[in-house]
């Protein structure tokens, strides 16, 4: 029976290799864009980090964020972003729409972690749709975890915060 | 009117005339002030014009200033990003990563009182690149070790693997690794579970924390649904489960075993999961006949986001003849144990109750029923205080025991 398994691992090693592609990547950021916006999006705004907007991102993420300001989309009815945070060991990248204050929508762009790639389907994702922010830019529902994927969860979360807390700022600086 | 009177008459308005022209030559300059007063104007004018071109030349002079000072803004927030993105991709630092947990415990059974820092674990990890990673788990056990081997430590490599991606679904993975079996052998940092110690049956039966050197494969074989296969070294015991890990400390390696295992985590909140192990001699060749033994397991591990949470497991061994005394050829045991988990706005961080049912019989006469209850206090997610009280019933010796817990644990 050992020996069995030890073919089958062989067998399936060599299988997997010619299968090689690269990894992580799920959607561009550029093609997430680009269908957010039925592929005529509005040229890149910028929201410079300082100092009000600093203190508020460091209060969600819980560190300084690694970025002199951030790139977002605005067509008037939406905004849309795509944001980093480490999970466990590495950068997750996500892809936000937030319309009239909610998250509209989330897709996982890069994941790069070796666990936890549960986070990028729908079943998880799907979560978010409609959150928006409470008290202490909290969201205003528990989102359900995935076992042995806490840090990546608690990631993901974190930057659902953030989005929304940056539409905010943008909006706020409109009115 | 006479003709004196008519005379006087108009020498009187020759008079006043004069006198008006007079008056009017005396106001106005003469051509030559005049001159002078339009040539002195004029250079007011050009003074003037020579003023507006000149403020309308420094006006544009700022205005391409100002789109300069842009474009070099723009310059330097492009390069520092870039920067800070090639600083990330390149930082020795940012590529190795350390963790760690550790749990206090104080127990109480039967009258007798003792402390013990029980665990204190480092994970060191480095990514060598994109597709190649290595990891590690070190762990002292009971603070104190002597050099006579006097004392209750242990110094244990619990992990030492390296892991390379096929492709983005599936991993090889190699080296001295925890077995994918049940729930606490895989994630077993204090802040995890409920308890203070790690429940007996995946302690006894599985037997936790339980790791082995060998290679294998894990991914993702559809959206949820994620295997572990592997081949790895086995177990050498004459007497319990639990005795026969070899800790990969110059382990016999004449008799292999296999693990593969399969869990769902396709619905937010809930893992289910089953695992098989195979050893071609759990004696390692103790015994003249070899004595082949197969493990199962399945578990179910749910935590809804209304605070409600249920974890249950069942695992059991089949050995082909007796370890040690007669019966033993089957060991098994389950637990049930249902938590809620809420939050008080006074203070913060959660709270979390629980109650387990757990009955197992892992040889030796060794069968027991066991119900514990207790809570667990998280001020943050990676820290939590804890209590539990259990009241054991060895259905064998026909004894009831009693003991509390108390623990501290952490994970960073």
């Amino acid at each position: 029976m050992v020996r069995n398994i030890s073919y089958l691992l062989i067998l399936s090693i060599l299988l997997f290799s010619f299968n090689a592609y690269a990894k992580g990547i799920y959607l561009k950021p550029a093609k997430f864009i680009a269908e957010v916006f039925d592929n005529d999006p509005p040229k890149a705004k910028k929201i410079w980090v300082k100092k009000e907007l600093k203190a508020g991102i460091k209060s969600i993420l819980g560190h300084d964020l690694a970025a002199i300001r951030i790139r977002y989309w605005d067509d008037g009815s939406k905004t849309a972003w795509i944001l980093e945070e480490i999970g466990r060991d590495k950068l997750i990248t996500v892809g936000f729409v937030v319309k009239e204050k909610k998250i509209a929508q989330v897709n996982v762009l890069i994941f790069r972690e070796s666990r936890g790639w549960e986070i990028k389907y729908p079943f998880f994702t799907d979560q978010f749709k409609q959150a928006t922010l409470v008290e202490n830019n909290k969201l205003d529902r528990k989102i359900d975890g995935i076992s042995g994927a806490t840090l990546s969860v608690n990631a993901l979360t974190r930057l659902a915060q953030l989005a929304l807390y940056l539409d905010s700022q943008v909006n706020k600086k409109l009115n | 009117m006479t003709i004196i009177q008519k005379f006087s008459r108009v020498l009187i308005g020759i008079a006043i005339s004069s006198l008006c022209v007079s008056v009017t030559y005396a106001e106005a300059p003469d051509t030559e002030k005049m001159w002078e007063i339009i040539q002195q104007q004029q250079k007011m004018i050009e003074q003037l014009q020579q003023k507006l071109e000149a403020t309308e030349q420094k006006a544009a002079v700022t205005e391409q200033k100002v789109e300069e000072t842009a474009e070099e803004i723009e310059a330097a927030a492009e390069a520092i990003e870039v920067a800070q993105a090639s600083g990330t991709a390149q930082s020795f630092i940012d590529k190795t990563s350390v963790g760690g947990y550790g749990e206090l415990h104080y127990n109480s059974k039967d009258g007798d009182d003792s402390i013990d820092f029980h665990r204190f674990v480092l994970y060191f990890g480095h990514e060598f690149n994109e597709n190649i990673r290595f990891f590690s788990e070190l762990e002292l056990e009971h603070a104190f070790l002597s050099d006579s081997g006097s004392s209750n430590g242990e110094v244990e490599l619990e992990q030492a693997w390296i892991e390379m991606d096929i492709n983005d679904s599936h991993r090889i993975r190699a080296g001295v690794d925890v077995l994918p079996i049940g729930i606490i052998n895989l994630t077993h940092e204090p802040n995890t579970f409920y308890g203070v110690e790690r429940n007996e049956v995946e302690k006894r039966i599985i037997p936790t924390t339980w790791w082995e050197a060998g290679v294998g494969l894990n991914g993702e074989l559809a959206p949820g649904w994620n295997y572990d296969v592997r081949l790895h070294s086995g177990l050498s015991t004459t007497s319990s489960i639990r005795s026969g890990r070899q800790k990969v400390a110059k382990a016999n390696a004449d008799h292999p075993a296999t693990t593969a295992s399969l869990r769902y985590t396709g619905i937010p909140g809930l893992e289910v999961g089953g695992a098989f192990n195979y050893q071609s001699d759990i004696t390692a060749g103790a015994t003249t006949a070899s004595n082949s033994a197969t493990l199962f397991e399945g578990h179910i591990d749910w935590k809804h986001n209304s605070g409600f949470g249920l974890r249950a497991l069942y695992a059991q061994w089949d050995l082909d003849t007796q370890l040690s005394i007669a019966g033993d050829d089957t060991q098994y045991g389950y637990y049930i144990e249902p938590a809620y988990r809420f939050s008080l706005t006074v203070i913060p961080g959660e709270f979390g109750v629980f109650a387990r049912w757990s009955e197992l019989d892992y040889g030796d006469t060794k069968e027991e029923e066991r119900i514990g209850v207790g809570f667990n206090y998280w001020p943050v997610e990676e820290v939590a205080f804890k209590f539990d009280y259990s009241i054991v019933d060895d259905t064998d010796a026909n004894t009831t025991s009693n003991s509390f817990n108390l623990g501290l644990g952490y994970q960073f």
